[in-house]
């Protein structure tokens, strides 16, 4: 490789010199959203013969297609949105917290034992309790793989994948302590008869109407991410850190207490998404009170570099694929596989897209473009 | 040509679909005021849930209901997605919602609170009655008489074994899902209807955990085969029992399966002796006829070999001789009330008969919610309520795990 060839390759990739100008960036991925569609489209064809145009407005109704299908949507792109937003400050400073799916699960259970034990409390007061329970046990979950990557340097991918398992199991154990029917293996709706601990509805009288609640915590949380990153001194060390660690040593940024307080913070907000997902939406805890959503909330906020107000946009758009794919699943009698295949074309494309936002690819006997 | 032939299907399908939307409904007016809607655990590639969906084919062909006039949610999850679903059923109409899996029933009860002038069927779920509410129905079928045959089949077979010298210890093993009464009551049938052939058989349970796990439940009938188990029966929705049944037979061991829901002879050609199933269509029709006609639904619906709400699966080709017949004796003296499957006088707990059972304790108070279970000397399984409540542990049964 050493020697300049004569024949020069058909395709060249290079990385960008300077970084894109925002639009440009932005309009590369708008390119491949669109393309993706272009794809899914033809496998649609493909394999079911149907009219890719009525299968899109499907997609899009399934999601948006009536009032509660909306709310739904809302709630859960809150939920995803929580999430992303807990992990992109661990993930900006290269501290991989993949064990968001373990953070929620306990916040989860921490917030499902308060409905349960604390149902007397008032309302306000039951509410406040099951916020601090959740933010509290989610934090634990992240101050222990902090503190050991802070005092020994294990590693924390692994750790935090570990905690999962054990958070998992925690909610094995819970479920068994808490079911009813007594025997059923599953907790329930809790406090169906009196909605002790749920979060009720914002613009009208009762629960499950809509999902104002969820609506405004999360976005307090996004917000506060959003400024916490951009106008603080921690945000501005975790940007240091995620780029050179030693670099912030040698600023003189103690990075071993920006890693215990930032993962804490990661965790804590992962928690309260458990406690958005037990009060604000399902009203009971099981073992896929997660359900996997800690990991695509990963792709969510890396697909926002981090920008917790960009993570509005991915976590709707993953969401209202996930339901318009459910329910194209539903009306044409085709696979879940199907709804999956469609999801992943499409991540595939904005993931890929990332590569040519990095990337300039040069082609042979063109001039080279700049 | 696969392939081809698919794309075939494929197309026809949608051809189809299209040629649907443009007839009038069949049903004309009567059918127009029924609308079901569907939420289902599965899909028609899961074996629970495909029986449910041919159950309801064929109920609404039975009843003249349109294509149109059922709306399917598949693989729904047993959480919120349940209710999220329910409600959207309603929105789109339906007048009656049926869930098909145990844990939905919470999701189901909370929707049917919140719309009163709807049905909700939770199927297999035990919390109708007690929930007081008049649009919250439960439904199960007798599948404890169906187990009770399937164990006469393997009962036959494990006689004739013994018989002929191949086994010497009558040792049964059952792969079950969870400890819970709907699959106790369904392997003491089983057992039961083995005892009533072999009186000095034992039987092993293994539990999975999971209502549908492929590898668990070979794993399960796996350890069961080690320790010596020469018949696998099964509560639990995969082939993966038989298959590994068949492959121990294959490699020379003296094995046999018993099935459920479906017929296992495709995972298991000459292991498989028979699997006990169930006929969903006979209650849907009900629930379809009921709706129709503007009856009150049942709270609680359980039916067995006498509406054909049961069945065993085609025998297996190496069932022991007899067995039809002995099938077909006893499938007559349970439709004539002659036999009851749960008969105090064959089983005993802890050397004891029985002669008091609960018949529901659903917050494990171990306080009896509805009537005596044990009236004139036999267990009324889901006679009160139509969910499985038998959950006595009887002598000859040891659960391993």
């Amino acid at each position: 490789m050493e020697k300049k060839s004569v024949h020069e390759p058909l395709i060249r990739m290079s990385k960008r010199g300077e970084m894109l100008p925002a639009w440009k960036a932005w309009g590369i991925r708008v390119i491949a959203f669109f393309l993706s569609l272009v794809v899914c489209g033809i496998v649609i064809v493909a394999i079911s013969g149907l009219n890719p145009v009525q299968v899109f407005s499907t997609m899009a109704s399934g999601a948006f297609g009536t009032a509660k299908r909306s709310w739904v949507t809302i709630r859960d792109a809150m939920t995803m949105l929580c999430i992303a937003v807990g992990l992109a400050p661990a993930f900006k400073m290269k501290f991989w917290n993949i064990g968001a799916e373990g953070q929620i699960l306990v916040g989860g259970i921490a917030c499902a034992a308060c409905m349960i034990y604390l149902k007397s409390l008032p309302t306000i007061v039951l509410l406040l309790v099951m916020i601090i329970a959740s933010l509290v046990a989610g934090g634990l979950w992240g101050f222990l793989p902090g503190v050991f990557k802070a005092i020994w340097n294990t590693n924390e991918t692994l750790f935090t994948l570990m905690m999962n398992y054990i958070a998992i199991q925690l909610t094995s154990f819970f479920v068994a302590k808490w079911e009813n029917p007594f025997g059923s293996n599953s907790v329930g709706v809790i406090n169906s008869a009196g909605k002790e601990g749920w979060l009720p509805n914002l613009f009208s009288s009762g629960y499950n109407g809509d999902f104002g609640w969820n609506v405004i915590l999360v976005l307090i949380i996004t917000v506060f991410m959003y400024l916490y990153m951009t106008k603080s001194k921690h945000g501005y060390e975790i940007a240091v850190i995620g780029d050179s660690e030693n670099t912030a040593r040698y600023a003189g940024i103690r990075v071993n207490k920006a890693y215990v307080r930032t993962i804490i913070l990661s965790g804590a907000i992962c928690g309260l998404a458990g406690f958005i997902a037990v009060s604000g939406a399902s009203h009971t805890i099981s073992t896929s009170t997660a359900g996997g959503r800690g990991f695509t909330a990963i792709i969510v906020a890396w697909l926002a570099q981090f920008n917790s107000v960009v993570m509005v946009i991915f976590s709707f758009l993953i969401v209202a694929l996930q339901k318009g794919a459910q329910a194209i699943a539903s009306q044409y009698n085709l696979s879940q596989e199907v709804s999956e295949m469609i999801t992943g074309i499409i991540l595939f494309f904005l993931l890929g897209s990332e590569f040519f936002v990095n990337y300039i690819v040069r082609f042979r006997r063109k001039k080279v473009t700049k | 040509m696969k392939k081809f032939l698919a794309l075939i299907l494929a197309l026809v399908m949608a051809l189809s679909l299209v040629a649907c939307g443009e007839k009038t409904p069949a049903g004309g007016d009567d059918a127009a005021k029924l609308k079901v809607g569907i939420v289902l655990v599965g899909d028609e590639n899961e074996g629970y849930t495909a029986a449910h969906m041919d159950g309801i084919k064929a109920a609404a062909a039975a009843c003249g209901l349109a294509d149109e006039n059922l709306v399917w949610c598949y693989n729904i999850p047993e959480n919120e997605e349940c209710y999220d679903k329910c409600v959207e059923c309603v929105e789109q109409g339906c007048n009656v919602v049926i869930t098909n899996s145990y844990s939905h029933q919470t999701y189901t009860q909370q929707a049917a609170e919140e719309n009163p002038n709807v049905q909700f069927v939770a199927m297999t779920g035990d919390t109708a009655m007690k929930s007081g509410l008049k649009n919250f129905h439960n439904a199960f079928n007798y599948t404890f008489e169906s187990r009770y045959v399937s164990g006469i089949v393997a009962g036959m077979k494990l006689k004739e074994l013994m018989d002929a010298g191949k086994v010497t210890d009558p040792y049964i093993g059952y792969v079950g899902a969870y400890p819970y009464a709907e699959v106790v009551s369904g392997y003491t049938g089983f057992f039961l209807g083995i005892k009533s052939i072999v009186p000095e058989a034992h039987m092993d349970v293994q539990y999975t955990n999971s209502w549908f796990n492929i590898q668990d439940e070979g794993k399960a009938a796996e350890a069961l085969m080690s320790r010596g188990c020469v018949i696998i029966g099964q509560h639990a929705d995969s082939t993966g029992a038989p298959k590994a049944v068949q492959t121990a037979k294959d490699n020379g061991q003296v094995v046999y399966s018993v099935g459920y829901n479906v017929d296992m002879l495709k995972a298991a050609p000459t292991a498989a002796l028979t699997s006990a199933s169930n006929n969903w269509s006979v209650f849907y029709t009900y629930l379809f006829n009921a709706m129709l006609n503007g009856e009150e639904v049942k709270t609680d619906w359980a039916a067995g070999y006498n509406e054909g709400a049961v069945c065993i699966t085609e025998l297996g080709p190496e069932v022991a001789e007899g067995t039809a017949e002995a099938v077909a004796a006893a499938e007559k003296a349970i439709k004539a009330g002659e036999l009851h499957v749960f008969d105090t006088a064959n089983f005993t707990v802890g050397g004891q008969p029985v002669t008091s059972a609960f018949t529901f304790d659903s917050d494990g108070d171990w306080a009896n919610d509805t009537n005596e279970g044990i009236v004139d000397g036999y267990y009324h399984e889901s006679e009160y309520i139509s969910a499985p409540s038998f959950s006595l542990r009887i002598d000859g049964i040891t659960e391993l795990n």
